[in-house]
């Protein structure tokens, strides 16, 4: 009887303790003022975005085509962004061949070869802060090295040269981390049944990092393609493509998409502003495409180990 | 209420300090350095097991590793014997895996790692200038203690360690003979292209198996290869291992006291002393060292009686 009026009164506290918990205001505030600040960020960007799309309607609706195939001129009418587009590839193509062998091959050496001393650990370091450097310094260092002392002038090879030094950081990190992530086991699967280090990175080590690798270098690419302060530092400001064969287009005058738009939002004539954010966006659609496909790649050849 | 919870405190006291009053404490396994000289010096009489020379694989002497200033396995000297099983047992972080890796040069691949001492094999000194890591691992295979297969298919993995080697006879038999003296093939016989990671974690380790044999050591090492497994898996591999002898001297890390005694011909122990060195306590044929072993701390260990 007792025994069980206990029961009773244990049941009912306990319910009365679960039941009792009051709403934790502190913690509902501090969620609202995080749920706060993403809502500010989309919104700047939502708003960005939109008025740029705004903005660049008339052109798409008047001359997609047009304005994609068309020359630089000093007629808003007329211009386009053909130019800056093939300048933006052809420098691309430079970091490609470029960087990213380069990047590659460092971060193979880094992560596989070398001992681990306070050497190592140094670089390491200052591969990282290379990353952070501001574009800005690249293009005075381009302007320095590869304008000047080299002798190649303000052409589209400095250009190149000049975006290949400043993602070369980068490709060294994203290879770096991609190799990383190849647990270590199978570095010692391959060297125990008698291979030689050589063999187990060529057979194993980079053939499994090799998708993570490639997402880093797509990543990589789509930096470079939308970086504009060292270019214009190094004379991609207002040139056209010289009319000449390749050896002229590559030691000429030229441009580049971001360049454009820089160059466009200073112009004097009002019909600029819609040519200027129709380029940006095109800039915006080139940059989404590619890192879209990065990401598809990687959930594509994701390795769960 | 309050009276009789003290009277329990009480009680529960005075049984702690009768049993510390009583014959010994809990026991440790860590040993302090003057019992580990005891150790050592009653072991210097009757070093460990000695066999005839033609039956000795490896032989350590005064072998000592470390990592850096650490000193993990301090002092061994035992000898392997052929075509039989070894077991190293003792408790966590005693040196045995360091110790199985410095057999074949495994743990060149720490920066900080370096030995003292040496280790014949078949009476080379394979720490000696000249010797190549590369040929010491394919005489010396290795299973590692989670299964580790090549993301790749089941032939490949097989196959990888002959290609390397620059094996030129037909790929396919060894393939198979391997997989067979695996006791894996009519498992898999119908699906060599596929991924060896999509097979059971205990397939995965007979597959490891597998790739170890395929380069045709003379030794396998294994580090406690059936920690990832569940116990039918362990007992089909500790199957294997025993057919394997024949052919192979197998040297097995496990912390599994029955599938040492179950598995092995020959059981060394190892614990560690207060600078969490490990050292070699006793070698003995496994029978003699379950049913009677020399030092007090093996009993202990061996019985489960350790704190």
């Amino acid at each position: 009887m007792t025994a069980r009026a206990q029961a009773i009164s244990t049941r009912e506290a306990v319910e009365q303790r679960l039941r009792s918990g009051g709403g934790d205001i502190r913690g509902l505030v501090l969620q609202g003022a995080l749920l706060l600040s993403l809502l500010i960020a989309l919104g700047v960007l939502v708003v960005l975005v939109g008025d740029i799309l705004i903005r660049s309607l008339p052109v798409f609706a008047d001359r997609p085509l047009d304005f994609l195939t068309s020359p630089l001129s000093s007629r808003p009418a007329r211009a386009g962004i053909a130019q800056g587009i093939l300048g933006s590839v052809l420098l691309m193509a430079f970091v490609a061949v470029i960087a990213l062998p380069l990047g590659i091959g460092a971060a193979i050496y880094l992560e596989e070869y070398a001992h681990d001393t306070w050497l190592t650990r140094l670089i390491r370091t200052n591969i990282r802060n290379l990353a952070g450097v501001p574009a800005i310094v690249y293009g005075l260092l381009g302007l320095a090295l590869f304008v000047s002392t080299l002798g190649l002038g303000k052409s589209l090879i400095a250009g190149g040269l000049t975006l290949a030094v400043l993602v070369l950081p980068i490709a060294v990190i994203t290879t770096s981390e991609a190799l990383r992530a190849v647990p270590n086991s199978i570095r010692e699967a391959a060297f125990g049944v008698g291979a030689t280090r050589w063999e187990m990175v060529r057979s194993h080590v980079v053939p499994y990092a090799a998708p993570g690798i490639l997402t880093g270098t797509i990543l990589t690419l789509a930096r470079a393609f939308g970086e504009t302060a060292p270019l214009l530092m190094v004379g991609a400001i207002a040139g056209t493509f010289s009319s000449g064969g390749v050896g002229d287009m590559l030691t000429g005058a030229y441009t580049a998409l971001p360049t454009i738009v820089f160059n466009w939002s200073g112009q004097p004539q009002d019909e600029f502003r819609a040519l200027t954010s129709a380029a940006i966006v095109v800039l915006l659609i080139v940059i989404l495409l590619v890192n879209a496909s990065a990401i598809l790649l990687r959930n594509r050849y994701d390795r769960k180990w | 209420m309050t009276e009789s919870g003290d009277q329990v405190t009480v009680k529960t006291r005075q049984s702690i300090s009768e049993q510390t009053d009583g014959e010994a404490p809990t026991i440790r396994l860590m040993t302090t350095l003057d019992e580990a000289e005891q150790i050592a010096a009653a072991n210097d009489e009757s070093i460990a097991m000695k066999f005839a020379d033609d039956e000795v694989v490896f032989e350590l002497e005064s072998l000592s590793c470390f990592y850096g200033s650490f000193r993990a396995v301090r002092d061994i000297s035992l000898q392997v014997p052929k075509n039989q099983i070894t077991a190293i047992i003792g408790p966590s972080g005693c040196g045995k895996s360091t110790l199985l890796r410095s057999f074949n040069r495994m743990n060149d691949l720490v920066d900080s790692a370096r030995i003292e001492g040496r280790i014949l094999y078949h009476g080379v000194d394979l720490y000696a200038d000249g010797v190549d890591p590369v040929e010491v691992r394919r005489r010396i295979g290795m299973v590692f203690q989670k299964p580790n297969p090549f993301p790749k298919s089941i032939y490949d993995n097989v196959s990888f360690g002959p290609k390397v080697a620059g094996y030129r006879g037909n790929m396919d038999e060894l393939v198979e003979r391997s997989l067979r003296r695996a006791a894996l093939w009519d498992e898999v016989k119908d699906k060599l292209k596929q991924p060896g990671t999509a097979l059971s974690g205990g397939q995965q380790q007979r597959l490891c198996i597998a790739r170890a044999i395929a380069v045709e050591p003379d030794v396998i090492l294994m580090d406690e290869p059936c920690s990832a497994l569940d116990p039918i898996a362990t007992l089909r591999i500790e199957e294997l291992m025993r057919e394997l002898k024949q052919n192979y001297t197998i040297v097995i890390v496990t912390h599994n006291m029955q599938q040492a005694a179950r598995a092995s011909d020959v059981t060394a122990f190892l614990t560690m002393g207060e600078d969490r060195a490990g050292y070699l306590v006793e070698m003995a044929p496994t029978q003699e060292l379950f049913t009677r072993p020399t030092h007090r701390i093996t009993e202990d260990y061996i019985t489960g009686r350790f704190g």
